[in-house]
């Protein structure tokens, strides 16, 4: 490992020049070494996790002691109630339902047809293939911005605003470039020779691709489910733009409408403190999922990137 | 590549096998055909549409109305927000993305010294790459508020002064505020990911041969691991530029382009036009410039990317 190459080199330079004295010893030096580098990590990792832990903390206190000054770490007594209070102040449970809906309904339907695309991009012959698939390639550097207003015109024009099929019917179109390059990839690490036997055995091209392949890429697939549901969980611009009623809101806009009104409250104390405790339950599930998923997702990232 | 081999590796076969590639390609066309028509139904019909709307004064109530090229002279000449919009989203973009790049790069090497617990180290540099955009503008708001946010608590404490930042208030600050957001997301991103991987899969015999001629650690990482991750780096900064220029969902979420259209970014600029004034024809001409930019800035970084990138498996 390349860790273990720097610090063996350093421990020869370190022995070479300084062969005597205690603190100079090639041992201590390493240690010196490796105390900084806990140091570096324990403490960036402190910084990275402080908003998490100071969002926590304040959705766990009472309205007012937010804005105590100085600001407090812990709240006097942990008032868990502010979770369902969230609730009953905001349609919060239909939000995450819509949410939930939208993200699985879309993934379903992204992962399954990027599949399809990307066995026809890794298994067949035909013209234009390559064309074709950079075309593809290509439409990932797209700013869906030139795409926007006339997709707007054009589900206005067959009234589908203000519902959930301009967020979900277009992922059964191949899902999105990157999943293609993603299924294609892994397809194409799977020997040909599987094919041909099957085919010498009668099987059809879809009996193939659902029997032989789909079974051995069930790690990709995983993977690709996970990245479209998180993308599609935390998706703000096309919900934002598509949807009208309140009702119909994800969590993504929903939070962002609770942030509007959380500084003009109805009541007497304003409900940042509500707030904080809607971003914990918005970013938890994304959180368990990463646990849950973690050793496919590391792997599914890490293909993706040094393949491209 | 691979397709290329695949194909070559194929013998010339005699003519009865015309209909067996007939059928394959049929077959082949019929998996490809979502995509197929995805592409034409949500990507090339729409940016022909936009294309065609930004010569007409489109307010969907009544039917674009053809006015040349009055949309653009509009945007280059009286537009008072096309400028510095198209400017502060480019300050944004160049200062996120190459230091995100640099501290992704650091913290992969961090975990790549074998320290105990860099599982748990990885996971908590994460974390913040996958907390919702949305979710990550509310949580800053309140760490980075003037009066009563810890940030400015310590600063205060730190300098002794009554005097902090106003961050997302302050029109000097705002832009500041939400840079430092990016990056706390973006630095133990994928991208962190990528390189931790890349560093991992540079053979051990180059850092050999390198301690063999006498490299220290400098030395090492400038000759060996930098060149061996330019093709990682390359990647993601091209598609890190695309991504940052883009910026909508945190500057709407966090500061609504204010205070004073400080952060004013140029999509937050196309969504006013086209969907609060519902401009629909001027709104495609702003989108089709950004299209423009975006296609330009990309093409030259891939022509300079033949200077500094450096792919292993290819034979100069």
């Amino acid at each position: 490992m390349a860790g273990e190459a720097i610090a063996t080199g350093r421990k020869q330079t370190g022995s070479g020049i300084n062969p005597a004295g205690i603190f100079q010893s090639a041992s201590f030096q390493r240690a010196i070494g490796r105390g900084i580098l806990y140091l570096i990590a324990v403490s960036s990792s402190a910084v990275f996790m402080f908003p998490f832990v100071w969002t926590v903390l304040s959705s766990l206190k009472r309205g007012g002691e937010l804005f105590r000054f100085p600001p407090t770490w812990l709240p006097e007594v942990p008032q868990f109630q502010n979770y369902p209070k969230v609730f009953e102040i905001v349609s919060w449970a239909t939000w995450t339902w819509n949410s939930t809906f939208v993200a699985i309904v879309s993934t379903f339907g992204a992962v399954l047809t990027a599949a399809l695309v990307g066995y026809s991009f890794a298994r067949f012959r035909y013209p234009a293939r390559d064309v074709l698939f950079i075309i593809t390639l290509s439409t990932m550097m797209l700013p869906v911005e030139v795409t926007l207003i006339p997709l707007y015109l054009m589900f206005a024009k067959i009234g589908w605003l203000d519902s959930y099929r301009p967020l979900i019917i277009p992922s059964f179109f191949g899902g999105s470039a990157f999943l293609i390059f993603l299924m294609r990839q892994f397809f194409m690490s799977i020997p040909i020779d599987l094919d041909e036997a099957a085919r010498i055995d009668g099987a059809n091209y879809l009996r193939i691709f659902w029997q032989i392949l789909m079974p051995l890429s069930i790690p990709v697939t995983a993977t690709a489910a996970v990245l479209t549901f998180m993308a599609q969980w935390n998706e703000f611009l096309q919900p934002f733009i598509f949807l009208n009623t309140k009702s119909k809101y994800t969590l993504a806009i929903g939070i962002r409408y609770f942030q509007a009104v959380a500084g003009f409250a109805d009541d007497t104390e304003p409900k940042y403190h509500l707030l904080m405790a809607a971003s914990v339950m918005m970013t938890a599930p994304i959180i368990v999922i990463f646990f849950l998923a973690q050793r496919y997702l590391v792997q599914g990232i890490v293909m993706s990137g040094i393949k491209g | 590549m691979t397709t290329k081999a695949l194909a070559g590796a194929r013998i010339p076969l005699p003519s009865w096998t015309r209909n067996l590639r007939a059928k394959e390609a049929i077959a082949g066309y019929i998996f490809l055909s979502p995509w197929l028509l995805g592409i034409i139904l949500f990507i090339i019909g729409p940016m022909m549409t936009s294309g065609f709307l930004s010569f007409t004064r489109y307010d969907i109530v009544n039917p674009p109305e053809f006015v040349g090229l009055k949309n653009f002279i509009e945007i280059f000449t009286k537009d008072r927000l096309f400028w510095p919009s198209m400017m502060l989203t480019f300050r944004y973009a160049l200062i996120v993305v190459p230091l995100s790049l640099i501290g992704a790069l650091a913290a992969a090497m961090l975990l790549n010294q074998a320290l105990l617990g860099t599982t748990w180290f990885r996971t908590f540099f994460f974390l913040p790459h996958l907390t919702p955009i949305v979710a990550a503008a509310v949580l800053w708001g309140w760490i980075f508020n003037a009066d009563v946010g810890p940030i400015n608590h310590w600063i205060r404490t730190i300098t002794g002064s009554d005097n902090a930042p106003g961050w997302f208030r302050d029109p000097d600050w705002a832009m500041t505020g939400l840079i430092i957001m990016a990056m706390w997301g973006a630095i133990g991103g994928n991208t962190m990911l990528i390189f931790l991987a890349g560093l991992q899969g540079v053979p051990q015999e180059l850092y050999d041969a390198a301690v063999v001629d006498g490299a220290g650690l400098w030395a090492k990482f400038r000759n060996v691991t930098l060149p061996m991750l330019t093709p990682t780096i390359f990647f993601n900064m091209v598609l890190g530029i695309i991504g940052a220029l883009r910026v909508f969902a945190a500057a709407y979420v966090a500061t609504q382009g204010g205070p004073a259209y400080s952060t004013w970014f140029y999509a937050l600029h196309i969504y006013t036009r086209a969907f609060q004034y519902f401009e629909m024809g001027y709104a495609s001409a702003l989108a089709w410039i950004f299209f423009f930019v975006l296609f330009v800035f990309t093409y030259v970084q891939f022509r300079q990317s033949r200077r500094w990138v450096y792919y292993a498996g290819e034979v100069d």
